[in-house]
């Protein structure tokens, strides 16, 4: 597989980690000395740019929160004159007033290049056809993508998101050898392909890039299989940049995170603690080089660890492990935590099931948490006799109940009766009111 | 003989077995039996109608999680006791049956039952050897 930029993957660990503090004191100076609002956060923090002089010392910086990003839109953080903007982004703002990334020409190279990096690792090259299925406008997938594969020179079409059989057939017609766009719309396409009489093992198509949703390590064996693709993770946010944060290369153990950019450390939700390699917790960057929107110690609500050994690729950048979920996400039944990628892992478990269900949260009459976990039947499922259909019920119950520790209804419900998304899934509908 | 029964999944929710019928009807399908098994969330409907192919390609084209099982239709005298005999026999026999029904079908002095065992092939040839027509189709 190519690696990108080999200069910076591969450096020796103290030489990043050299450049990684060169780039933190001017990052920490650029917000302090242009953005009133971390002025003032620092100052009450008693922190000055001179209080960094090792990396260490980043925690002694504040944490921005996703909060305080909405409560200063739209321009409120922006750290250079609004006439070196070339481009805005937002996120969907589905669950508030949206947040906003700014970027200067210098803010659009830096993400060609670690979009570059991303592309690289699904084996992307000069030569290769991109069928780029992220949404192009305000949400970053689309362009993000979009100037990754323009930075490699890869043959990019840009048939954003959605109109499934026309993604078919561009993908058959054209020779698509690289798609991107969301797991669960990869799987979308697969079951819209049987249908068409598509057979993925004919067409040229060798990877896909997946991300902007969490996804299980048994939804990439699905989708490999039913692609007959290499599927990686890819992780990124509005907030920082868009997608190219971080990225699977060929090994599929951990993310690459492009260190240089973006600095991680993972702390303790409860406490703020900062946490060792290995250990759980919500993971927390800085930007390293941003103009337009730089961030420090951003809260991503996103929990996973850092794997910090060697990875056989030859890549020498510390690694996230795939997201183990979202602490705002984060279910509490009966006061047990779990994640929807728990009952992801149960569902895909018993065979034939695909990853349609939804995650019903209520209150009964009795004030207790109930979970409905509502499973459509697919054909491989269904079965003539009731006895069968109720112990399949019994299953995937009981493997729930042993897996999380929460009695959960099933309910059985007819194909397509839950809302099939070209996006991001909903997969939880919490009617409590908490 | 083996007849095909059609078996849907349906959730019990108001107004589905009016849109699977209406969907049948528009197509000119006849139904000859006719059954539902309900549970609180979910019943499946199983029947037999006069074209199962056409039926079934027609249900899951309308996004209807559909089936085709094997079942057996069986000649039943028009008197008491007619039944119990055959019941009787499959219990001697040791064929289980997993579920049956009536059909619609009017013959003089005859009706038809639907019968769903776990081993169709010793279920019919237990009937053929004591003397019970089963039918080839409706």
């Amino acid at each position: 597989m190519p690696i990108w930029n080999r200069e910076a993957e591969c450096a020796a660990p103290a030489a990043r980690q050299k450049l990684q503090l060169e780039r933190l004191q001017k990052a920490v100076e650029r917000v302090y000395s242009r953005v009133p609002f971390y002025r003032q956060k620092l100052d009450q923090a008693g922190v000055t740019p001179d209080s960094i002089s090792s990396l260490k010392d980043v925690a002694k910086l504040p944490f921005t929160t996703k909060y305080e990003l909405r409560e200063t839109y739209p321009y409120g953080l922006l750290a250079c004159d609004r006439s070196e903007l070339v481009e805005i982004h937002t996120s969907s703002g589905t669950t508030g007033t949206p947040v906003v990334g700014a970027y200067t020409e210098a803010d659009i190279d830096m993400w060609s290049e670690v979009m570059a990096r991303t592309l690289s690792m699904a084996g992307c090259e000069k030569g290769d056809t991109v069928q780029n299925g992220y949404g192009y406008g305000l949400f970053t997938g689309g362009l993000g993508v979009h100037y990754g594969a323009r930075r490699i020179g890869a043959n990019i079409i840009p048939i954003s998101a959605g109109n499934t059989r026309r993604q078919l057939m561009i993908m058959r017609d054209f020779g698509t050898t690289l798609l991107t766009c969301t797991p669960s719309y990869s799987l979308f396409l697969a079951e819209a392909a049987l249908e068409e009489g598509i057979d993925f093992r004919e067409l040229p198509l060798k990877a896909g890039c997946f991300g902007a949703e969490p996804w299980s390590e048994n939804m990439r064996i699905e989708i490999e299989s039913k692609l007959n693709i290499n599927a990686h993770d890819i992780y990124g946010l509005t907030e920082l940049i868009g997608p190219g944060v971080a990225a699977e290369c060929e090994c599929k153990d951990g993310l690459h995170f492009n260190e240089d950019y973006f600095y991680p450390e993972i702390i303790n939700p409860e406490t703020g603690e900062v946490l060792a390699d290995g250990e759980k917790g919500e993971l927390i960057i800085t930007s390293l080089e941003r103009e337009g929107s730089p961030l420090l110690r951003y809260r991503t609500r996103d929990i996973t660890f850092l794997m910090r050994e060697p990875c056989s690729c030859g890549r020498t950048s510390v690694r996230i492990h795939r997201l183990l979920g979202r602490t705002d996400d984060m279910m509490i039944i009966r006061g047990v935590n779990c994640f929807p990628s728990q009952i992801e892992n149960v569902l895909m478990r018993i065979e034939g099931t695909q990853p349609h269900y939804q995650i019903v949260i209520d209150r009964g009459a009795t004030h207790l948490d109930e979970i409905e976990i509502q499973v459509e039947v697919e054909e491989a499922l269904f079965s003539d006799v009731t006895r069968a259909m109720e112990q399949l019920r019994k299953r995937i119950h009981d493997e729930l109940k042993s897996e999380l520790g929460i009695s959960a209804h099933i309910k059985l419900v007819e194909p397509r009766t839950i809302a099939r998304s070209e996006g991001k899934a909903q997969r939880i509908i919490d009617k409590r009111s908490l | 003989m083996i007849i095909k029964q059609i078996s849907i999944f349906m959730e019990n929710t108001s107004g589905r077995l009016a849109d699977v019928t209406a969907l049948l009807a528009r197509a000119g399908i006849n139904l000859r039996a006719i059954s539902i098994a309900d549970t609180t969330d979910f019943g499946i409907l199983r029947m037999v109608a006069d074209q199962p192919d056409e039926a079934v390609k027609l249900l899951r084209e309308s996004g209807f999680t559909a089936r085709e099982t094997d079942v057996i239709g069986v000649e039943v005298p028009d008197h008491p006791g007619e039944l119990a005999r055959i019941m009787a026999l499959f219990r001697d026999e040791g064929v289980s049956i997993e579920y049956l029904y009536a059909s619609l079908e009017h013959k003089v002095d005859k009706a038809v039952i639907v019968i769903k065992v776990d081993d169709i092939s010793a279920g019919l040839a237990m009937l053929e050897k004591h003397g019970f027509a089963t039918i080839p189709s409706f």
